[in-house]
């Protein structure tokens, strides 16, 4: 009897982190509207079919930053014969998807899958200074 | 299966213990959170010396965690009776020492969401992948070992006999931890100070000094604080190692003097000078020598004096002495020193940051933390109720 | 189809050797890159740095203020810390200045140690970084007998002056250092020291070519390297 108190305390503090999710993502706003990443407008097809670019862009990614880095590879053939250069910045951005917010951010904040490539890889399409960089110390 | 229930006790002092360790990990956690938000240049550290205080608090560690063997070899070895009751002390000590070794490592990495790449890019020509590789095998073994031999105590009976040739396995896996962290240094060209063959005898003979002097402190605190008793015995034949080993140690250490400064290299002496007398006046490391030869040469006079040695009042005294010069020797001066001068003959000092000291202290606070547990499980196992309700006898080191 | 144990091992054999044999053959036939560094003509500027300032606008090389954080691809050092031990009080070449970077050794200590081979060989000589793998040890800054790394104490883009959108910068808790212009001998391109050298003081060149400029260079002049008694065969000669 004494220790009901403490037992009525612990219950509620369980309630409430337990159920933590769902009150959460309703006082954040979250709705069941789906990522709508913004396509290229130039660009009518991906480097490889969307099926794969859609399952598969991480990996695809991950034999590129091997390819280039480790083995001095620059190129890529496609599947269907085209050749790309590989970068980050320089192609997949400058050549196709413009800058992160628009593309890979709204299905990555959407899914919460954070991302360390803006870390070091320059987004050609934010400023400077939204980047980390401050002009002139 | 852990025996956990054993840790809690109504002790007052217990708690209270329990409680300032907390305090100083949560300290700690605090200060390694900034670390990893702003990086690691809230160290003391520097282009010039890259590898300060944690690195070297790790190097350290890893010679207590190895001592254990000091206690094993004799027991299982040589059948000597007189360890019987401490062997678990000592493999308890190694656990929580390869604990904060690996805890050091891993707060001195600047990516360490990425140190699982040791382990997916295995890399045997690089003595770090070995290092990772020998401590974490240390400690599955003596974690093995002491459960369960600690486990048929309790259920009175004996261990399993395959845990046997396990046993006999850890007795030079301890020391090759050891050897392999001298390794991770002494195959550098470009450092002098850590360029020497004697770098791995000089670190297990002062890692056989440093244990178990920690080891005999650990076993009178617990014989002053607890209802245990620690067989005078094992303290005696433990200091006589104690002896040996620092004897041995701090021989080593004067043939390196011999040969660095005998030769007139310049760059084989550099860094001893550094150590012991500054160089271009910077003398940041030079009184901390000093105190740790100090320290060294009166805890000899009190270790080989016999009278002295098993004085009950001067043996804790002495190695006290022995452990702080070790630790200042390793722990402080040998890490550091061999990065001044930089290979471009720069010299840039050293001093850790206070959130450097704080990260450190809150990692010693996790290996006592583990360490009291441990212990206060073992000593249960052994004696039943290790704080009664009535005042204990105060019972010293006796036979 | 099954095949015997037999042919099983002679077939992984024969693959295992002709990969090897590839490696061998690309490593001898492919180029070899180094750089020699005329001392006489790099002095003839004083207090000239447009290499260095070069490769930090090409790399995004941070310029940080505190001393102990500072971050180097190729600098200025004095002649008796960067050449120590090779030329004595009577000779008049110890008050040159001299450019120190990465010396791309043919043995380096750096890959010796990289506990996860963020830090490797190329079979065109180059010691690389791959700062996706880097877990920031430093070990390899620790292994390094010329002080060529740096590491990244903090996030360094505070100190990019005037970014370069083309070429990546590092994240905090990497080790970093000259990787010889990688990105842009791989266009055909001299690496942007060279390029930038008023005094056209250093070459940079194929050392397997017996023909390229750097061996004609070698082959004529007297050049000595830094530390050459730790066997780690520097490729970045110094012409004296």
């Amino acid at each position: 009897m004494r220790d009901r108190p403490i037992i009525f305390t612990g219950l509620a503090l369980f309630l409430v982190l337990v159920t933590f999710p769902a009150w959460h993502n309703l006082s954040a706003g979250v709705t069941t509207r789906g990522p709508n990443p913004v396509l290229p407008r130039d660009q009518k097809q991906c480097i490889e079919p969307t099926a794969f670019m859609k399952t598969s862009h991480m990996q695809l990614l991950m034999n590129w930053r091997d390819a280039v880095v480790r083995q001095n590879l620059r190129q890529f053939t496609a599947s269907d014969g085209k050749h790309y250069n590989i970068g980050l910045t320089n192609t997949c951005l400058k050549q196709c998807h413009g800058g992160k917010a628009d593309f890979c951010d709204r299905c990555h904040n959407y899914s919460a899958v954070s991302l360390t490539c803006w870390n070091c890889h320059v987004d050609s399409q934010k400023g400077f200074a939204n980047q980390g960089f401050r002009s002139a110390l | 299966m852990f025996m956990l229930e054993k840790a809690l006790s109504r002790n007052r002092s217990y708690w209270l213990w329990i409680a300032c360790l907390l305090c100083a990990i949560g300290a700690g956690a605090i200060c390694y959170l900034r670390q990893l938000d702003r990086g690691l240049g809230i160290t003391g550290l520097s282009r010039d010396v890259t590898w300060g205080l944690y690195i070297a608090q790790f190097t350290f560690l890893v010679g207590v965690a190895a001592s254990a063997v000091m206690v094993v070899l004799p027991y299982y070895l040589h059948h000597c009776k007189a360890f019987a009751k401490i062997t678990i002390l000592g493999e308890f000590l190694a656990i929580a020492a390869v604990v904060m070794c690996m805890l050091f490592i891993f707060v001195d990495m600047g990516q360490p969401t990425r140190v699982l790449n040791v382990l997916l890019y295995p890399t045997p020509h690089s003595i770090m992948f070995w290092d990772m590789v020998s401590l974490s095998g240390y400690l599955v073994l003596n974690a093995l070992i002491a459960l369960l031999t600690l486990k048929a105590e309790r259920e009175g009976t004996v261990a399993p006999r395959w845990i046997k040739p396990v046993i006999l396995l850890s007795i030079p896996w301890a020391v090759s931890i050891h050897t392999v962290t001298a390794f991770l240094y002494n195959g550098l060209p470009g450092r002098s100070l850590w360029l020497t063959a004697i770098l791995a005898p000089r670190f297990l003979a002062s890692a056989f000094a440093s244990g178990p002097s920690l080891l005999i402190l650990l076993c009178l605190l617990v014989a002053k604080v607890t209802r245990t008793d620690v067989p005078r015995e094992a303290v005696q034949k433990l200091a006589l190692i104690v002896t040996y080993a620092m004897a041995i140690s701090v021989f080593f250490v004067l043939m390196e003097f011999f040969t660095s400064f005998y030769s007139g290299i310049p760059e084989h002496a550099e860094s001893l000078r550094y150590m012991f007398v500054g160089l271009d006046g910077h003398t940041h490391l030079a009184p901390w020598m000093w105190l740790s030869m100090s320290l060294a040469g009166l805890s000899l006079v009190l270790l080989i004096v016999p009278r002295y040695r098993q004085s009950e009042r001067l043996l804790p005294v002495a190695c006290a002495m022995v452990f702080v010069s070790l630790w200042i020797d390793k722990g402080i001066g040998l890490i550091v020193a061999a990065f001044v001068p930089s290979p471009l003959g720069a010299i840039t000092e050293y001093s850790p940051s206070a959130p450097e000291i704080m990260i450190a202290l809150g990692i010693w606070a996790v290996g006592l933390l583990i360490l009291t547990v441990l212990y206060k499980i073992a000593l249960s196992v052994r004696e039943g109720a290790l704080f009664s309700p009535a005042p204990a006898p105060r019972v010293g080191v006796s036979a | 189809m099954t095949i015997s144990r037999q042919t099983f091992l002679r077939l992984s054999g024969l693959s295992l050797a002709a990969v090897a044999f590839r490696r061998i053959a690309r490593a001898v036939t492919g180029p070899k890159w180094g750089m020699a560094i005329d001392l006489a003509k790099c002095a003839g500027q004083d207090n000239c740095t447009q290499c260095a300032a070069a490769c930090r606008q090409a790399h995004n090389v941070p310029q940080i203020p505190d001393s102990r954080h500072e971050i180097h691809w190729i600098w200025k050092e004095p002649f008796n810390r960067a050449l120590p031990n090779q030329a004595d009080e009577y000779s008049t070449i110890s008050s040159a200045p001299v450019m120190v970077m990465c010396n791309h050794c043919e043995h380096p200590p750096c890959v010796r140690v990289c506990p996860t081979q963020a830090t490797f060989q190329r079979e065109d000589g180059i010691v690389a970084m791959d700062y996706h793998r880097c877990i920031g040890c430093r070990y390899c800054m620790a292994a390094c007998p010329y002080g060529s790394r740096s590491f990244n104490w903090q996030d360094p883009r505070p100190y990019i002056a005037s970014p370069n959108p083309d070429f990546p910068t590092r994240t905090k808790g990497v080790v970093e250092k000259c990787n010889f212009c990688s990105e842009r001998i791989s266009t055909g391109r001299l690496p942007a020291c060279v390029e930038a050298c008023p005094e056209k003081a250093l070459t940079f060149g194929n050392l397997n070519d017996p023909n390229s400029a750097i061996r004609q260079l070698l082959g004529s002049r007297r050049h000595i390297r830094r530390k050459p008694e730790l066997g780690t065969g520097p490729k970045v000669f110094y012409i004296v």
